[in-house]
């Protein structure tokens, strides 16, 4: 396989050396509690327990990040309710321990892996994303996860696989939201293999250097920042490789108006509202949305010869 | 004007006063939220549709409860729906879309929901316009015709709430409902079980007039 290694990452998106260093610094000083952690004693899965051994990936941007309190207490993650501020409030009643994530179908290896183990799996790195909801908002999120194609190296897709079906949790004595059927349960969200293997695409354990907060799709979660937050599925309990393009939840509820791949693109509206723009959470203007999310220059080549106004 | 009609009145118009109160407050106390924007377009346009269902309900009400007086209230409360729609425009011009004449008439034109909330505000405003006594008595049988507009308004309304909302309809459906409602007590089976009242609410009137 072909690696492909980003060299398109502009100067002024890398860190620079001081607070690298600094960064450094921090690390070391952590990996006394890491130690600890591999001795045996247990470190605390709750939301707010710092992350050890958290490294920076030159993926990060280096924008201004969107403060902890908005990212916690605003966002949509319907199993908790469909207001901005009801998974916030509602997410407590998320058990998080004992966890496990079953990874099965078209693959050599199936298995299902328990949450400290994922936890393990790769290095942890800091990934500065940009999140563009469909709605129209936007953040700058620090996610701490790892690449998802270390788990798909490890899982050993077959030659049939050629989607990644992503399930969550599917627990109404956890998730209040689900006795709604306000979506059909369990939220299932897909990609093609080639997407889920793009470096961009991980699966986040943590946000702002710790563990993260139910609310955010704890106790793990896809990120893909070149997509509408959506796409992005919470509290993953199974990961599928099939042949056929997953129906993914929102697909099926307004097929019109949601498609499989949802990239982010500023020419492609949603049937009811343009998304040529959209608000960034504590600006007061809006400004102008990225083809792509601003990713362009990595994964447009995955979308090479495709009519995005017709996958969209 | 009798003191105690003028005291409630103004209690009236205080109360009317609560939601923007609360704004003003939350904005000060930083309780807006991570998107203040969107919480003052949304809850400016929540008061003027339930501004507009309050004041559709005065009618019903009078006949229920054979209090004629009520009818005092209406053009308040009716002008009341009025300002939060006049505030809620002003949230989508101007702390929604900074002024930018291009986006909003694309707005206009191409979502169906902002086409349809925009249709219901300017109809509001002939109808704010002529609801003095003066204009009353100018107008004559056509006031009435032309204030009928309010039901289409409230339609708008909700068919606006109804086009906007992402997925979970439960709340428009809720507005929705206490439209229908209203406006089912205003035909001729819907005036059924309230005759009595009728009655009672209609000789209470003659005895004023």
């Amino acid at each position: 396989m072909l690696i492909r290694y980003p060299n398109d990452i502009a100067p002024s998106e890398i860190t620079p050396p001081d607070i690298y260093r600094e960064r450094r610094r921090f690390m070391q000083g952590v990996s006394a509690l890491a130690a600890g952690a591999v001795l045996g004693i247990s470190p605390k899965a709750e939301a707010g327990a710092k992350l050890a051994g958290v490294r920076t990936s030159a993926y990060s941007l280096d924008e201004d990040r969107t403060p902890y309190k908005d990212v916690t207490t605003y966002n949509n993650f319907y199993e908790f309710g469909t207001g901005k501020g009801d998974p916030s409030e509602n997410a407590g009643s998320l058990k998080t321990r004992p966890w496990t994530v079953a990874v099965e179908g078209e693959v050599a290896n199936p298995k299902t892996y328990d949450i400290d183990a994922l936890l393990k799996l790769a290095p942890l790195e800091e990934r500065v994303y940009r999140m563009r909801c469909v709605e129209g908002w936007s953040m700058v999120i620090p996610w701490v996860g790892f690449p998802l194609k270390e788990l798909i190296r490890r899982a050993a897709p077959t030659g049939n696989a050629r989607y990644v079906e992503f399930v969550t949790l599917n627990d109404p004595e956890q998730m209040p939201g689900l006795r709604r059927r306000i979506l059909s349960w369990p939220y299932l969200e897909g990609l093609r293999l080639d997407e889920a293997m793009h470096p961009l695409a991980i699966l986040a354990v943590g946000l702002y250097g710790e563990v993260l907060p139910n609310q955010n799709g704890a106790p793990i979660r896809l990120v893909v920042p070149w997509k509408y937050g959506f796409k992005s599925a919470k509290s993953i309990v199974k990961i599928r490789f099939v042949e056929k393009p997953p129906l993914t939840t929102w697909m099926a509820a307004a097929p019109r108006e949601y498609g499989f791949y949802s990239n982010v693109n500023p020419q492609v509206d949603h049937p009811r509202w343009s998304q040529a723009k959209e608000r960034r959470i504590g600006e007061l203007s809006k400004r102008d949305t990225l083809m792509f999310n601003g990713y362009g220059a990595q994964v447009a080549q995955l979308y090479r010869g495709m009519d995005l106004q017709k996958f969209f | 004007m009798p003191v105690a009609l003028r005291t409630l009145k103004a209690g009236v118009f205080l109360i009317c006063l609560l939601p923007l109160a609360r704004l003003v407050y939350l904005g000060v106390a930083g309780g807006l939220g991570a998107n203040p924007i969107e919480f003052v377009t949304h809850s400016t346009g929540t008061w003027a549709l339930a501004g507009l269902l309050v004041t559709l309900s005065v009618t019903p009400l009078r006949r229920l409860t054979g209090q004629a007086g009520l009818i005092r209230y209406r053009r308040m409360l009716g002008l009341f729906a009025f300002f939060y729609a006049c505030l809620h425009f002003v949230a989508y011009v101007w702390l929604d879309q900074f002024f930018d004449p291009a986006a909003i008439a694309r707005d206009i034109v191409k979502r169906p929901f902002v086409t349809v909330g925009f249709a219901a505000f300017i109809l509001l405003v002939p109808l704010a316009a002529t609801s003095s006594h003066a204009m009353m008595r100018r107008l004559g049988r056509r006031w009435q015709q032309l204030h009928r507009l309010i039901y289409l308004i409230a339609l708008l309304g909700v068919v606006h709430y109804l086009w906007l909302v992402k997925k979970d309809l439960t709340e428009p459906l809720i507005y929705g409902g206490v439209l229908a409602l209203l406006l089912a007590m205003r035909l001729p089976w819907g005036r059924y079980g309230g005759k009595r009242f009728v009655q009672a609410g209609s000789s209470a009137m003659q005895r004023r007039l």
